[in-house]
């Protein structure tokens, strides 16, 4: 599934023993991808590979994080991994929506990945339909987290130090008062999939979801790159947050073109 | 969501998964007519006969014969199609080597290489006076799930040392993105995405961010 990039003078395979793996879900509003994007841009992320697989829909364009002439032209696809080993760093960017029929052959195939590579752990960024929210949801915070038991072991005091809230659970029959109790992350895309296939592996994950809808989702992704800032700590907190992510040159035009002048 | 009136709706999201949703609104007979094509598309799958690729030179249709190539030139859609039946081949220089015949919900093409400009189809040339020089016209659609299945069959069949691959394809004006309006933009126009591996001169500007080429050329 991974296939390094040749980076010339016969490099080896890189190695991301003891890497947090970073990833985004593909879902409500693209937040986590846009948040990966900027993380990628920031941080000025190395590619080191790319996933060759049948599962998601393929897509190519040139360098979306090109910042001159000069490194506009390396092609870009569907599935890439970046790295940055400073910060024992490896990301992942998702750019295209999964064919139908193969979510699951994909996270198994990441997920036995992620333990031959063997990552540390891996983090999930994600988003939920807004509009699925109860009562209690409505209020406070739209942000949300959620750990698998072998990281809640490592990482669960930070999380309550943090002051940040778990995502709740909700009855599995709607209405009827003592049913179970189950996740439920409509929108998500795969993301409870991987989230309990990685319980059941004992895969050590965090997922960290920002309730939304769809529309102008930048602000979600700058709201929940900071939320992933508050844990990873990938750039330093200053005073105005958000005038320290670099937004990517491919954020371009994501509403359309200039208009026709003739229109006034 | 609740929309302008407060009605509620289901709304369509990008996490594009279809096993929850599919509060479609159909008639029994567009559903029933779905569920017959998905089965048989997934009895295909499952047998691997979904994309079939005929080559004429191979003796028998089996063996581990592979293609010696060192260019392959391949049309995708119809008007790249159209551009190769009208400046490139002909009869005299070119010879049929092979079909893809494949089925979607879209189009079907056949095994026959004898076709009507306005069939759906998927050809394969060779010149005759240098046949390491292949062509490939597809002017039918291949469905997302089988492109990569059409990859694997077609390179699959072909030597890869050495070998160049031009890809000639189509898209809407209206699709570009650019800080001016399409509507003042000089069209048609050319540009193009390059491996870094190919080193020779590119005839027209690389296609610029935020655009995006998808489905088989892309892949």
């Amino acid at each position: 599934m991974f296939i390094p990039c040749d980076r010339g003078g016969g490099s080896a395979a890189p190695d991301f023993k003891g890497f947090t793996l970073l990833m985004p879900a593909v879902s409500v509003g693209n937040v986590g991808q846009l948040a990966i994007d900027l993380v990628i841009s920031t941080l000025d992320m190395t590619k080191v590979g790319y996933f060759y697989t049948d599962c998601l829909v393929p897509m190519v364009g040139n360098n979306p994080y090109a910042t001159a002439e000069e490194n506009s032209t390396e092609l870009s696809i569907n599935a890439e991994v970046y790295s940055l080993p400073s910060k024992k760093l490896v990301v992942l960017q998702i750019r295209s929506p999964f064919i139908k029929n193969k979510y699951r052959p994909f996270c198994e195939t990441l997920l036995s990945w992620v333990k031959s590579s063997k990552c540390a752990r891996v983090v999930l960024l994600s988003s939920s339909h807004a509009y699925q929210r109860d009562d209690e949801q409505l209020l406070g915070t739209p942000l949300r987290y959620l750990l698998t038991p072998d990281l809640e072991k490592a990482v669960g005091g930070r999380m309550q130090e943090l002051n940040w809230k778990e995502m709740e659970k909700v009855a599995a029959y709607p209405g009827i008062s003592d049913t179970d109790k189950v996740l439920h992350i409509p929108g998500g895309g795969i993301t409870k999939l991987l989230f309990t296939e990685s319980c059941s592996k004992g895969i050590q994950m965090a997922v960290l979801l920002k309730f939304c809808s769809e529309g102008d989702n930048i602000p979600d992704a700058f709201v929940l790159v900071n939320y992933l800032n508050e844990w990873l700590q990938l750039i330093k907190t200053e005073v105005n947050l958000s005038s320290q992510w670099k937004v990517p040159s491919s954020w371009r035009l994501l509403f359309g073109n200039g208009l026709p002048p003739a229109l006034f | 969501m609740a929309t302008f009136f407060g009605e509620v709706v289901v709304a369509p999201s990008r996490a594009g998964l279809d096993e929850e949703e599919e509060a479609r609104e159909e008639t029994p007979e567009d559903r029933e007519i779905r569920r017959e094509i998905e089965k048989k598309r997934y009895r295909q799958r499952c047998s691997g006969e979904e994309i079939d690729v005929l080559w004429t030179w191979k003796s028998g249709g089996c063996g581990e014969e592979l293609l010696v190539c060192s260019r392959f030139i391949v049309a995708i859609g119809r008007n790249a199609a159209a551009f190769l039946s009208s400046f490139i081949l002909d009869s005299v220089c070119w010879e049929v080597v092979g079909v893809v015949k494949l089925w979607n919900e879209w189009c079907r093409t056949s095994s026959t290489t004898n076709v009507l400009p306005t069939d759906s189809f998927c050809l394969f040339y060779r010149l005759i006076s240098d046949p390491t020089v292949l062509l490939c016209q597809c002017s039918c659609y291949v469905a997302e799930d089988q492109q990569f299945q059409w990859l694997e069959k077609v390179f699959g069949s072909m030597k890869k040392e050495g070998l160049q691959v031009t890809i000639l394809s189509t898209c809407p004006v209206a699709d570009y993105k650019t800080q001016e309006s399409t509507l003042t933009l000089a069209s048609p126009f050319l540009k193009a995405l390059k491996t870094k591996e190919f080193q020779e001169q590119v005839c027209c500007p690389l296609l610029e961010q935020p655009n995006i080429v998808r489905d088989l050329p892309a892949a």
